[in-house]
């Protein structure tokens, strides 16, 4: 049992910690690409001097991914062998095919980037950058795509005591990647958006290099509002396949007990989690029938009739998720969202107007939206995985019966606390070099660090 | 031949990519503060890696992927028997991978000279605890009927597998100096040859010891291809000994990456077609068909297998011919 809990401690805490750093990635790798296609299109310095400096916070941004999701690729086999086993006739596919067709051009071609500056032609050069992005976006499909068979299998069958592949069409099709893979890389262009927004501001804020963080924000500005419009869209039709597809998981988000026609959305609740329903809550009358079905009085199931249903079709057992955790996380998720459209509107407004560089208090604002979409990113996940539970493959295999046997606790704590350690250790020295390389602002970025007689003294022995 | 063998053979082939790639990579790495006296030089030694280290990391990552579609019953007893050993190999890639992102990144010579370290230690206990990591598979561990590992972390570690993880610690040290003779210039070339004519030797004498032992440990030589490849490799690395001293660096450098090419070919043939070899039965080893994938799956990653990698390979080698310069001092920008 304790092995169960260390287990899924550790895979939360490296997931998400490797979540931090990936809808960065996704989102700032399209952005410098633009960035440096407009240079290379208009030829003006103040696009390469963005690209560089945006650059050079997305290259110790992704360095911390990548080696992040170096864990991830191997942690399945460590902690999760009885998965592996199970499932690994469908899921391994997607992954090295991840391996295959994302991370090496990623990886190879962030290489060129970095080095190639004044080894190839501007074309050549642009081109790589691209590289990066797309296939950074294609990682994700892939990852997705496995993630999405766990949420809604399809396309297996049943053999061998194993969920095996019949139809990989219908595996990479799965509907759920539909919602799931526009959803997450929106959030991560999303992400990308209030990062150099909030930067930008800082920055105009003091009157430093404001021609290139005007412009800088106006690509953040545009791409925000279109990714923003993305999230919200998919995401409602997210919830809307997900009351058929996995209604437990809208259920417990809503804290919605019993069924009702029509049914209310509440708006605040207390979860009584011993008597199965809520000690308080505030509803809202048949929004919820809305929010599920596009009509005022659809009846929607609660999580104590689903649970019986639960029982009836896989035996007996416990089949709630943990209610006031994903009640929560599903709020602080919209929320987060309907506030940054908010906010993205009006800077897109007062851009228009020729007002956004004197709106101190609006600037001031901005870097305060940074954390935003990290929040909204990490609780979007717990809803994601935890609604699942549970069941690690959705109606196929328990997260209990997906655990490693051969694999003891005092092992697992090992990994856990060094993992936690190392991850603390780094969380500290990434936030130091992003501050150092945001304060220091675009050109010096480039000379200072790179002559070559500094630091002559440094010595590795002393 | 059926798909089975085919993906064995795709595996091992990732396998040589990867020890060949990173192999000098490690190299390069464990060499960090015996070539680079001071901080300019330093540089130099990294950037000689610097825009590739990271693709060729990706050959381990293809192949975990690679195992995972292809064998999922390997990689989940793999991953879970080799618990702590893995952990500890994924720790000291997460340290190197972010030294040679940040190092650079601040003057101080205390962060300079503490991520120096952490690049150092990496690769140090990686290529240590690769060598460890394929003589067990090889020697066989305590596996049971159900495929479950049942030994423990000191199980993984004996004389045998020791001596193991001492000679891929020397020759992807040799490897690395020979590439650092390619790659760099002046009184850097001179001091990359003294190492690798010092380490060479030593190789050399751990490979010989490393092969009598697998003699008496394991039955590799029982695979008349396995033995062959261990003599192929025994002579590649003779004359990667000859080279060094003749200081032909081209080919010396050619001799160790066919030295690492050819043990682990002779490794992988000398399993196959078994993957993990159990120590308590001889029934109760993984081989490439009790641990594979339905025949539909590994049909379909056959198709994306082979149209995929030759794209990977030519770009590949498309980068190391864009940074094919040796690099001076005038090259670190960045
Ligand atoms: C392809 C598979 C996959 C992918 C892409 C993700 N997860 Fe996941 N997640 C799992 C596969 C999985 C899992 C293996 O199925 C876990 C482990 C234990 C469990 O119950 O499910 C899980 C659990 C799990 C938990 C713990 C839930 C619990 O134990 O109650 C959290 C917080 C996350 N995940 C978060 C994330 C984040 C932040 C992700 C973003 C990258 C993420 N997951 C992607
Ligand atoms: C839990 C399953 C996951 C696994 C096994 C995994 C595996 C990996 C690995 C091995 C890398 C390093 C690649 C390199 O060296 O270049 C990586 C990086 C990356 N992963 Fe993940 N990952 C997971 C989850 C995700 C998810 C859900 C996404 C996106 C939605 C994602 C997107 C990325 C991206 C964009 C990178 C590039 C590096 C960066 O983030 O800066 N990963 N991942
Ligand atoms: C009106 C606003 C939103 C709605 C209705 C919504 C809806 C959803 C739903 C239903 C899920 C669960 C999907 C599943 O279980 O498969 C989800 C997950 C997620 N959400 Fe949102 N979301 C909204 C806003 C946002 C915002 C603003 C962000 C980040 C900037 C975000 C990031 C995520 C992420 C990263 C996931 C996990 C990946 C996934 O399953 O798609 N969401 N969202």
């Amino acid at each position: 049992m304790t092995e169960l809990i260390l287990s899924r401690l550790q895979f939360a805490v490296t997931t998400s910690y490797h979540f931090l750093f990936v809808p960065l990635t996704l989102g700032l790798s399209v952005l410098v690409a633009l960035m440096e296609t407009w240079y290379v299109k208009t030829g003006d310095e103040t696009y390469k001097k963005m690209a560089k400096f945006w650059g050079k916070l997305f290259l110790i941004n992704f360095a911390m991914g990548v080696v992040t999701g170096l864990v991830q690729e191997f942690q399945f086999g460590m902690n999760w062998s009885e998965y592996s086993r199970f499932m690994g006739d469908i899921f391994g596919a997607p992954l090295a095919i991840e391996a295959l067709l994302a991370f090496f051009i990623e990886s190879t071609f962030l290489g060129v980037w970095i080095f190639g500056w004044d080894k190839l032609s501007k074309k050549v050069h642009c081109m790589s950058i691209w590289l990066v992005a797309i296939a950074s976006n294609l990682s994700a499909l892939w990852i997705l795509i496995a993630n999405s068979f766990m949420q809604e299998p399809v396309g297996y069958v049943l053999r061998n005591g194993r969920a095996e592949m019949v139809d990989f069409l219908a595996v990479v099709t799965n509907k759920h990647v539909f919602y799931q893979f526009p959803h997450t890389v929106l959030s991560g262009f999303t992400t990308g958006a209030f990062f150099v927004l909030g930067i930008s501001a800082y920055h105009i804020l003091k009157k430093k290099h404001v021609d290139v963080f005007m412009q800088s924000a106006k690509f953040a500005l545009i791409f925000g509002v279109i990714s923003l419009f993305g999230v919200l869209g998919v995401g409602h039709a997210q919830g809307m396949h997900l009351v058929e597809a996995q209604p437990m998981k809208m259920a417990a988000a809503e804290a919605h007990w019993e069924t009702e026609s029509p049914a209310g959305f509440n708006v605040f609740a207390i979860v009584d989690k011993e008597n199965n329903t809520n000690s308080f809550e505030i509803k809202v009358p048949g929004v919820l029938s809305f929010m599920s079905y596009g009509t005022f009085d659809a009846e929607v199931k609660g999580i104590n009739d689903l649970q019986k249903e639960a029982v009836q079709q896989h035996g007996e057992g416990n089949y709630i998720p943990p209610v006031t955790s994903l009640f929560w996380s599903f709020r602080i998720m919209v929320g987060v969202g309907s506030l940054l459209i908010l906010v993205v509107l009006l800077g897109a407004f007062l851009y228009k107007t020729k007002r956004f560089e004197n709106t101190t208090w609006f600037l001031k604002l901005l870097p305060w939206m940074i954390p935003l979409p990290y929040i909204a990113n990490l609780t979007g996940w717990f809803l994601a995985e935890q609604g699942r539970q549970p069941w690690i493959v959705y109606g196929l295999q328990k997260t209990a019966d997906g655990l490693s046997t051969s694999v003891p606790a005092a092992y697992i704590w090992t990994s856990l606390i060094g993992f936690t350690l190392l991850y603390g250790i780094l969380a500290i020295v990434d936030v130091y070099l992003i501050l150092k390389f945001v304060k220091r602002g675009p050109v010096e970025a480039e000379d200072e660090d790179s002559s070559t007689d500094v630091a002559k003294g440094a010595s590795l022995w002393t | 031949m059926d798909l089975n063998i085919l993906w064995f053979i795709l595996i091992s082939v990732l396998f040589i990519g990867f020890f060949f790639l990173e192999g000098f990579d490690y190299g390069v790495g464990i060499l960090l503060p015996f070539m680079g006296k001071n901080d300019t030089e330093r540089r130099i030694v990294i950037n000689t890696i610097g825009p590739v280290w990271d693709g060729n990391e990706v050959w381990l990552i293809t192949a975990g992927g690679a195992i995972f579609a292809a064998f999922p019953n390997w990689y989940a007893t793999l991953f879970s028997g080799f618990y702590l050993a893995l952990f500890f190999i994924l720790v000291a890639l997460i340290i190197r991978g972010v030294a040679f992102e940040f190092r650079s990144s601040d003057r101080s010579p205390r962060w300079r000279s503490a991520w120096d370290w952490g690049i150092f230690v990496g690769s140090l206990l990686s290529a240590i605890l690769w060598g460890v990591a394929v003589t067990n598979i090889l020697r066989g561990v305590p596996i049971n009927g159900e495929m479950q590992y049942v030994g423990t972390f000191f199980d993984l570690l004996s004389p045998y597998t020791l001596i193991g993880g001492v000679t891929t610690l020397l020759l992807f040290t040799v490897h690395g100096a020979l590439y650092l003779t390619l790659k760099t210039e002046g009184e850097m070339v001179q001091r990359a040859w003294s190492i690798a004519k010092t380490v060479s030797v030593g190789a050399l004498v751990v490979l010989v010891l490393l092969a009598a032992m697998t003699y008496f440990q394991t039955d590799l030589f029982a695979s008349t291809l396995a033995a062959l490849g261990i003599l192929v490799c025994a002579v590649a690395m003779i004359l990667t000994v000859l080279f060094t001293y003749k200081k032909a660096a081209g080919k010396a450098f050619i001799a160790s990456s066919l030295t690492i090419t050819f043990l682990v070919l002779s490794v992988f043939s000398g399993l196959f077609p078994r993957v993990m070899v159990s120590s308590l039965n001889p029934e109760w080893s993984l081989h490439i068909y009790n641990a594979s994938s339905s025949p539909y799956t590994l049909k379909i990653m056959t198709i994306v297998a082979l149209t995929l990698v030759p794209i990977v390979l030519a770009y590949q080698i498309w980068t190391y011919w864009v940074f094919r310069k040796r690099i001076t001092a005038k090259d670190i920008h960045y």
